[in-house]
């Protein structure tokens, strides 16, 4: 399956990304260029981490209007997988492709620590080859991961299932504490209405070999492959 | 023409940042404080030549870009200077 990873001026994991699809998933995988409008036929684009024209006046606010943006839109309105991760997930948002939006982790404090969280949904494009409830261990690090959505957006995204991942203790427990940056109902990925376009503030492309620390990520990426094939 | 706009967190928004310079505050002594939110201000020179069409100029840019509706509330001004 051929893959398309977006590097913004800023972006930190584009080349974890592509090692993570191309050595470890046997994946094709080919780097975009903010500038570029060819999304060059890749079946699912990949918005990665990083800290995007220098998290300037909000962060992913900038990258939103770079040229490659609109044909990530369009993409993605016409049915496109999208994963946005980290400040990806930002830009996602930014660019009202995901409702809601990220704002500073209530400690204030950049985070950077292993969490784990548990697959709400497991029925989409980006949570198949996982069970409902299964609990991945993946590392976050970010100063603005928590998730917001007002009211009526908010129940309407929990109604519909678009949470994808929430936050828990690592016995599998729903606790405040586990909610590393204080995030609205511990939600740590969610997806679009239509399910083609998900954002997550932990990273799966860091989670890929044992010898890295775990390889749960592999759980995200493999259930993409598998509902593109 | 100069436009000046004012962007603070969105009232009901947990914002962190006020909450730390209120408790900061409060430390010195200013014990009067109800609550403090911290923003961003920007100054814009705008060329038009009616204060209508940069007024306009400036919701559109607010809206799209400068603020975002969702987590923040906005207000700016529009002057000869």
């Amino acid at each position: 399956m051929k893959w398309g990873v977006v590097s913004f001026p800023g972006s930190l994991d584009d080349r974890d990304t592509l090692y993570a699809l191309r050595e470890v998933m046997g994946q094709d995988a080919i780097p975009l260029w903010h500038k570029d409008e060819s999304l060059g036929g890749a079946r699912c684009i990949v918005l990665p981490g990083g800290f995007s024209y220098g998290d300037y006046l909000r962060c992913g606010a900038i990258a939103r209007c770079s040229p490659i943006m609109r044909s990530v839109v369009r993409f993605a309105n016409d049915g496109g997988l999208v994963m946005g991760i980290c400040n990806g997930f930002q830009i996602l948002c930014e660019a009202h492709l995901l409702p809601g939006a990220l704002t500073r982790n209530r400690s204030l404090s950049f985070i950077c620590e292993q969490v784990t969280v548990r697959v709400a949904n497991a029925h989409t494009a980006f949570t198949r080859s996982a069970r409902k409830g299964a609990l991945l261990r993946l590392p976050i690090k970010h100063g603005e991961g928590l998730y917001t959505a007002f009211d009526d957006e908010l129940s309407a995204i929990e109604e519909r299932g678009q949470v994808l991942l929430r936050y828990v203790a690592p016995d599998g427990s729903a606790r405040d504490e586990a909610n590393p940056n204080g995030s609205i109902n511990a939600i740590a990925g969610v997806a679009n209405e239509r399910f083609n376009v998900f954002g997550l503030m932990p990273h799966p492309e860091h989670a890929i070999e044992p010898r890295l620390g775990g390889d749960d990520g592999l759980a995200i990426f493999r259930s993409i492959i598998e509902s593109a094939a | 023409m100069q436009v000046k706009v004012f962007i603070t967190p969105r009232k009901g928004i947990l914002d962190p940042q006020g909450r730390a310079v209120e408790q900061a505050l409060k430390t010195l002594g200013f014990n009067q404080i109800a609550d403090v939110r911290v923003g961003r201000y920007i100054v814009l020179e705008v060329a038009g030549a009616s204060a209508a069409g940069v007024r306009e100029a400036a919701k559109k840019m607010c809206e799209q870009l400068l603020a975002n509706p969702l987590i923040e509330d906005y207000r700016f001004e529009v002057g000869a200077e």
